[in-house]
């Protein structure tokens, strides 16, 4: 199995707040890894600290053997090779659906806008956006934001995708037209790393569980373990909670 | 009131109104585009993530403190008093003697620039945080996130204010007369003392210096209109076509 990131003993303060203790765990390509756990447990720390938006404070992130925290790594070829679904979508205001997709593909790979816009427009009708191309994103719903935002990211080709609970900003009856999206993903092989409350949807795309709590994995295993055979209290505890 | 007057003076003197006005609108544009571009420049500098390493971050800090005193001592002082210690000071301590159209639009430059940097850094700091972590994201540095995601987004926010400093300028410009560039309220003098007629002339001016800054308001609002852009969208019911 081809390991495309490895997070190695990771931690991150802020301040004197330890908001990540001593993280350790893989994604191989090709795998679909849903992170739960409580709020404040850094789920969203962990996927920023792995994109560079935050500076971690110890340890390391192996991007196919290399250590992307050394010094000389260059941090933007890096991020290019990582999709980031935000919650807030962060749709480029000033652009429109389509140069959302293409506007990173043209300054950062040095795409044709030819070559950019049909690459984008490939994955815009993977998210069922390709009709509202000239849309400005204030003129969308947040479900159809959030399916640009994937084809955005999409349309740098990463090697994998972060998603920060892609969903919870979403009114309830919007939640679906992204879930199914992300389903089909998972299905094309696409390596996928989700931070998520929808368990339902974890238990159903997900290849791995990882359950954080308090800055530390505390369980990590196939879903069937996590939901079915949880080994720790706290991970029995905290699906008492949500799936009751 | 002498409406003869006012007829005599325009039919006398319209050329050198004209001139004026003609000059005044020439300073405070050029001032205002300038000043625009200093403010960007030193907005992108000043919102400029702190580097990590000793000497950048030594030379961003230095910088920036640079920017800060520009930005005080133009902001703290009247443009009547720069343009005199700019002018005379140029020619006395440093025996250059500035041709008075090129010192005019030094200054009024460098004022509106000091005006606009603070516009455009409050502009910056409004602009909603995950644009910035969406741009870095996909891979972005902070130029090409300022330039394709941020500035575009403060320039069209900061349209009203930028309006309001051009129209600002075509009335302050008066003040160079004192350095005599030949802007309108010189001309005006100037047509008053051959005549002392003084009502007049500068009813004139007064005149012209409304129509001037109420047609700038006016293209103004037009423009930020155009890049508003339509209201709605056009949706493609063809999109494989393109
Ligand atoms: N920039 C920051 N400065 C200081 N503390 C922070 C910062 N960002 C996050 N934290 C703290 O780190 C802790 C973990 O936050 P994080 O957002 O990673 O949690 P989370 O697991 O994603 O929670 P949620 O499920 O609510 O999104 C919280 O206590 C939070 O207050
Ligand atoms: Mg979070």
């Amino acid at each position: 199995m081809e390991r495309v990131l490895e997070i190695v003993h990771l931690k991150k303060s802020f301040g004197t707040h330890e908001v990540l203790k001593d993280i350790n765990f893989n994604v191989n390509k090709g795998e679909v890894v849903c992170i739960i756990g409580p709020s404040g447990s850094g789920k969203s720390t962990l996927l920023r600290c792995i994109n560079l938006l935050e500076k971690p404070s110890g340890g390391k992130i192996l991007y196919k053997g290399k250590n992307i925290l050394e010094e000389n790594h260059d941090i933007y070829a890096y991020r290019t090779k990582l999709g980031m679904v935000f919650q807030q979508f962060n749709l480029f205001n000033n652009h429109n659906v389509l140069s959302n997709c293409t506007v990173g593909q043209i300054k950062v790979l040095k795409r044709s806008k030819k070559e950019a816009e049909e690459v984008a427009m490939k994955y815009l009708r993977v998210v069922g956006m390709e009709q509202y191309i000239n849309a400005k994103p204030k003129q969308l719903s947040g479900g159809q934001k959030q399916r640009v935002a994937i084809a955005r990211a999409l349309s740098m080709e990463p090697d994998v995708m972060l998603f920060d609970e892609p969903t919870s900003a979403l009114d309830p009856e919007l939640v679906d037209e992204v879930l199914r999206v992300m389903k089909k993903l998972a299905q094309t092989g696409l390596t996928m790393l989700i931070v998520t409350h929808e368990m339902e949807f974890a238990k159903e795309v997900a290849d791995r569980i990882v359950f954080m709590d308090k800055g530390i994995i505390e369980e990590e295993g196939s879903p069937e373990e996590i939901f079915n055979n949880p080994k720790k209290e706290r991970t029995r505890d905290f699906l008492r909670r949500t799936l009751k | 009131m002498n409406f003869e007057w006012i007829v005599k003076v325009i039919t006398n003197y319209w050329p050198m109104f004209l001139r004026g006005a003609g000059m005044t609108l020439f300073i405070s544009l050029l001032g205002t585009i300038f000043g625009f571009i200093i403010g960007l420049i030193s907005g992108v500098i000043r919102s400029m993530p702190m580097p990590e390493s000793g000497i950048k971050k030594a030379i961003l800090k230095f910088v920036n403190i640079i920017l800060s005193i520009y930005v005080e001592v133009f902001r703290g002082t009247p443009m009547i008093v720069q343009a005199m210690v700019i002018y005379y000071g140029s020619a006395q301590v440093l025996n250059i003697n500035m041709n008075r159209l090129a010192a005019a639009l030094l200054i009024v430059s460098i004022n509106t620039g000091a005006y606009m940097a603070e516009i455009v850094r409050g502009g910056i700091v409004s602009i909603d945080k995950g644009q910035f972590e969406a741009a870095y994201a996909v891979g972005m540095n902070h130029i090409q996130t300022m330039t394709n995601v941020v500035l575009p987004q403060v320039i069209r926010n900061i349209l009203p204010a930028t309006g309001n400093e051009f129209v600002i300028n075509i009335k302050d410009t008066s003040v160079l007369n004192v350095i005599s560039v030949t802007e309108l309220y010189f001309q005006t003098k100037t047509v008053a003392g051959n005549n002392f007629r003084f009502f007049e002339p500068f009813f004139v001016a007064c005149v012209l210096y409304f129509i001037m800054t109420f047609t700038v308001t006016r293209i103004l609002r037009f423009v930020e209109r155009k890049l508003d852009g339509p209201e709605n969208f056009t949706m493609i019911y063809n999109p494989m076509q393109i």
